[in-house]
């Protein structure tokens, strides 16, 4: 493990647990390739049932944010109550919002 | 007729356990962890399928027997595995060899199964077709890497290919058991898998670039596993695996 040249590279395995819900990220595992990563991510992501289909990411295709920029990124954001939709009187009859 | 019945799944049974038992002695050793619980979730497939296959033969006997009296009293002579799963589990290319010859069998196997006159196994092949179709995924896959990785992987796969070719021909060597349950219309015809099981053996191989072991009609092969005569290995499983029962009956937790 101390050579990483040697190393199968890293990805990122999403599952999605039911039709219609999206893709979660559950964690990650390495891999020599995209199907190895797939079929690996089975044995170790849905052996107890937690999902019907995989996405496997080869985790250096990922671009972050950078968690210095977290002042300028998201605190703006903290004053803006108007942007939530809670101004709004709900007529009764519409339900699920 | 119950007598050759419970012989016939136990031989099943048998298979299922010891390769079982073979797989779970990687759990905590494989070269990686992914693959370490690829190999303990395939354990348990197998030993999943002898539990409902030794519940089937307890249900049959009587007797107050048990699925546990199964695997954990009887002796070596009693069981009726093949060879080649009670070998010693070998290198990483040694596993997936034999994983690889016996899940291809067990793919054309099961498929058999599921037409057999007897309701139970031909649902219990059933239900295990899913679990022998991905097993043969995995270790196909794997022959093919390592035969098409480096020239050390090739050099250990293309030898454990050879190494255990001599044990495949027991799987499709009939005994008198089931020729009985062949001629009841419950056991599987295993000389006609025999042509299906070369083909998947010969494209992965082809794939993988490893040469096909020589195949001469009449070749000597091991056997004697389906009759009770067994290598010197299976001893010291079952003393693993039974140690606990035999020095303290009925132990649980």
């Amino acid at each position: 493990m101390s050579n990483t040249k040697h190393e199968w590279p890293l990805w990122e395995i999403f599952i999605r647990s039911k039709a219609g819900l999206d893709h979660k990220h559950v964690g990650s595992l390495h891999a020599a390739d995209a199907q190895m990563a797939i079929e690996m991510a089975r044995d170790v992501y849905t052996r107890r049932q937690e999902g019907i289909s995989i996405w496997a990411v080869e985790s250096g295709h990922i671009h972050a944010s950078n968690p210095d920029d977290a002042s300028s990124f998201y605190d703006p954001m903290n004053d803006k109550v108007y942007r939530h939709p809670t101004f709004y009187q709900l007529p009764d009859e519409i339900t699920h919002m | 007729m119950n007598q050759t019945l419970i012989q016939y799944i136990l031989q099943l049974a048998d298979n299922g356990l010891i390769h079982g038992h073979r797989l779970s002695e990687w759990c905590g050793h494989a070269p990686i962890l992914e693959v370490d619980i690829a190999l303990s979730n395939m354990a348990l497939d197998h030993i999943g399928v002898a539990r409902s296959l030794y519940q089937y033969a307890a249900q049959l006997e009587g007797n107050e027997k048990t699925e546990d009296s199964y695997p954990y009293h009887r002796d070596v002579r009693e069981f009726y595995n093949v060879l080649l799963l009670e070998l010693p589990k070998g290198d990483f290319a040694e596993t997936i060899a034999r994983c690889f010859y016996f899940d291809a069998f067990q793919f054309h196997f099961y498929q058999a199964l599921q037409k057999s006159k007897d309701a139970q196994l031909a649902a219990i092949a059933e239900k295990s077709l899913k679990e022998v179709t991905y097993h043969l995924r995995f270790s196909s896959e794997w022959v093919i890497r390592l035969g098409d990785g480096t020239e050390e992987s090739k050099h250990k796969m293309q030898r454990a290919i050879h190494k255990y070719w001599e044990y495949t021909g027991e799987f499709f060597d009939s005994n008198s058991i089931e020729e009985k349950m062949l001629a009841e219309g419950i056991a599987v015809n295993i000389l006609l898998l025999k042509p299906l099981w070369e083909k998947t053996i010969a494209e992965t191989l082809q794939e993988a670039s490893i040469a096909y072991p020589l195949n001469k009609e009449g070749a000597w092969f091991h056997k004697g596993g389906k009759d009770g005569i067994h290598t010197e290995h299976l001893g010291f499983l079952l003393a693993e695996m039974q140690y606990l029962q035999r020095s303290y009956p009925g132990a649980s937790w």
